[in-house]
């Protein structure tokens, strides 16, 4: 395993930490749901196992994580995105 | 890896990050949304093997079919499901696609796991345990959304405790940690697929055996700490195939989910474990107490012509949520209410609890969908110092969030959890179906406060009486 990419991981963890230090409660509905969108990227990992598969078992279980990665990240954009266009300043 | 390709998912990474840190204010939310949403197509169309062979430009084959397939599959199904649910039930929804990336988490280590054991193909330690740890952090996250969905669709309104669970969930806690450990060193083999298959197998059980005992109050908590873990298991899963926008992607949503996951107990003033292992309110002890001390008070019920025209000339009217607005869907209503009373000159502000609701935020939505203005509504700790200066608290399907006893009766199971300071108002209507307690199962000293008024009924209903009293006023 490349060490750099332990760096990277450390890094990401106290950049998750700082970005989300100062949400208002108001929004954690909406911030967990965005999150959950961006780890639909398994969609991905989903992907390059399936291309890469040799078995019928293994192009089973491969569509079936694809599939899920898909709903994953297609829905979570799409709900968070309908949670938030009703975050609405009063129209005068 | 070649640098054009470091480029771009260094980009990528900035993209998911700006994306975060604008879900993070109101103003900016909805583009942080189409940000992080922009970066992953940007990802997806840069995709490249771990041998560095482009995804897109390799013959197209059964396989690519099936990605084609499963990808327009998963998109209908996730569409449906954005688009169909109601407001009220997002945060079953959240917990269900969660369930899902964590079981195609799982799916991804499991599928790189059996293929190299299969294969008889040495692996180093450092890409087994990042596969084991996916294989079973995913498929813990996607049983236990699983149970949290059914839990928060009302399948299961008890909690489920036996004695000796905790014990128990222990016990195969420390045999799954075992095979891990020993298929760290034996990769390779049949004894190896079966262990595997075994661990894996013990991981879903342990995934429902963890969210069962727990209420349903307190499932926001555990779908925020699931979403924390399905994000670390994409992290573990971008380390075994070496995808580093999996891994930036994954850590970014676990270590701010653990962040999220925290704030939420902080606003019930309960430690994580406690929410985790305490099957909250099933000792009752504090609750009884508390009864004794209310025996011999009674509530004082008003009708809703009296309470209109209490509203109709306060000067100053602070609206108290729950979740017994949800349940009736009552937000437009509320709306409406407001409405009224702007128009005759009363102030109208709304006290949002930061664990109202069955999820922290989740008034906030539901009063968004009904387009109360963002500016109207307050926090917790901005209104209180002020609540001693409103004339009428209107408290709509809110229980535990505004009970006195969290500040007064140290026996209480919530005693120190912050409230909104509701009896300091200088009159409470409290609107409420029946008696029956809140989640916490303990009696609500409020409603037996001599500034307090009870208005029985329906959410829905009541509110409707309330809108055409003031109107009729």
């Amino acid at each position: 395993m490349d060490t750099n990419i332990l760096f990277i991981f450390i890094l990401a963890v106290f950049v998750g930490f700082e970005v989300i230090s100062k949400v208002p409660s108001m929004l954690h509905t909406p911030l967990m749901s965005g999150t959950n969108a961006i780890h639909g990227i398994i969609l991905f990992g989903g992907i390059l196992v399936l291309a890469d598969a040799a078995t019928p078992l293994a192009r089973i279980l491969g569509f079936v994580a694809v599939v899920f990665g898909s709903a994953n990240v297609f829905g979570g954009f799409m709900v968070t995105d309908r949670m938030l266009q009703m975050f609405k300043k009063k129209k005068k | 890896m070649s640098s054009t390709i470091a480029l771009i998912f260094i980009g990528v990474s900035v993209l998911f990050i700006i994306g975060i840190k604008f879900l993070s204010s109101p103003k900016t939310a909805r583009y942080g949304n189409l940000v992080a949403a922009f970066g992953m197509l940007v990802a997806l169309i840069a995709l490249h093997k771990t041998t560095g062979d482009y995804v897109w430009s390799q013959g197209w084959n059964l396989n690519y079919t099936l990605i084609a397939l499963g990808t327009v599959i998963g998109l209908i199904i996730g569409a449906i499901g954005a688009y169909s649910v109601k407001m009220t039930a997002m945060p079953q929804m959240v917990a269900m696609f969660n369930g899902l990336g964590g079981g195609a988490a799982a799916l991804v280590a499991s599928l790189e796991f059996l293929r190299r054991a299969q294969g008889m193909e040495d692996v180093a330690a450092a890409i087994t345990i990042p596969m084991l740890f996916a294989t079973l952090i995913g498929s813990l996250s996607f049983s236990g959304s699983i149970i949290a969905y059914l839990k928060l669709e009302g399948k299961f309104e008890k909690p489920h405790t036996f004695p000796g669970q905790n014990f128990l969930n222990g016990l195969i806690l420390l045999v799954i940690l075992g095979l891990g450990g020993w298929l760290t060193f034996n990769a390779t083999g049949g004894n190896a697929v079966t262990a595997f298959i075994v661990m894996f197998s013990l991981a879903l059980f342990f995934g429902i055996a963890m969210v069962m005992p727990i209420g349903g109050a307190d499932m926001p908590v555990v779908i925020s700490l699931l979403n924390s873990f399905t994000g670390l298991a994409v992290a573990a899963d971008g380390f075994a195939i070496n995808n580093l926008a999996m891994v930036v992607a994954g850590t970014l949503v676990g270590s701010s989910g653990t962040l999220l996951t925290l704030l939420m107990c902080k606003a019930m003033n309960r430690p994580v474990t406690n929410v985790l292992f305490g099957a909250f309110g099933s000792g009752g002890g504090g609750g009884k107490a508390g009864a004794e001390d209310l025996a011999g008070k009674s509530v004082k019920p008003i009708q809703a012509d009296e309470a209109a025209l209490l509203l109709a000339y306060a000067q100053r009217v602070v609206v108290v949520p729950g979740y017994g607005m949800a349940v009736a869907q009552a937000q437009h209503q509320v709306r409406e209410l407001s409405d009224e009373l702007g128009k005759r000159g009363v102030e109208v502000q709304f006290a949002i609890h930061p664990v109202a609701g069955r999820m922290p935020g989740h008034m906030n939505v539901l009063l968004a969908e009904a387009n109360v203005p963002y500016d109207q509504l307050q926090e917790m700790e901005a209104i209180n110092p002020s609540m001693d200066r409103v004339d009428v608290c209107l408290v709509i399907g809110a229980n535990d969030v505004v009970n006195p006893a969290a500040r007064e009766e140290k026996s209480s199971p919530i005693y120190g959890m912050p409230i909104i300071e509701a009896d300091h108002a200088k009159t409470v209507i409290v609107m409420k179906r029946s008696m029956a307690k809140g989640f916490a199962g303990i009696e609500n000293h409020l409603f037996y406060k001599d500034n307090t008024r009870m208005l029985f009924g329906d959410a829905k209903a009541s509110l409707n009486a309330l809108i055409a009293a003031v109107k009729a006023g």
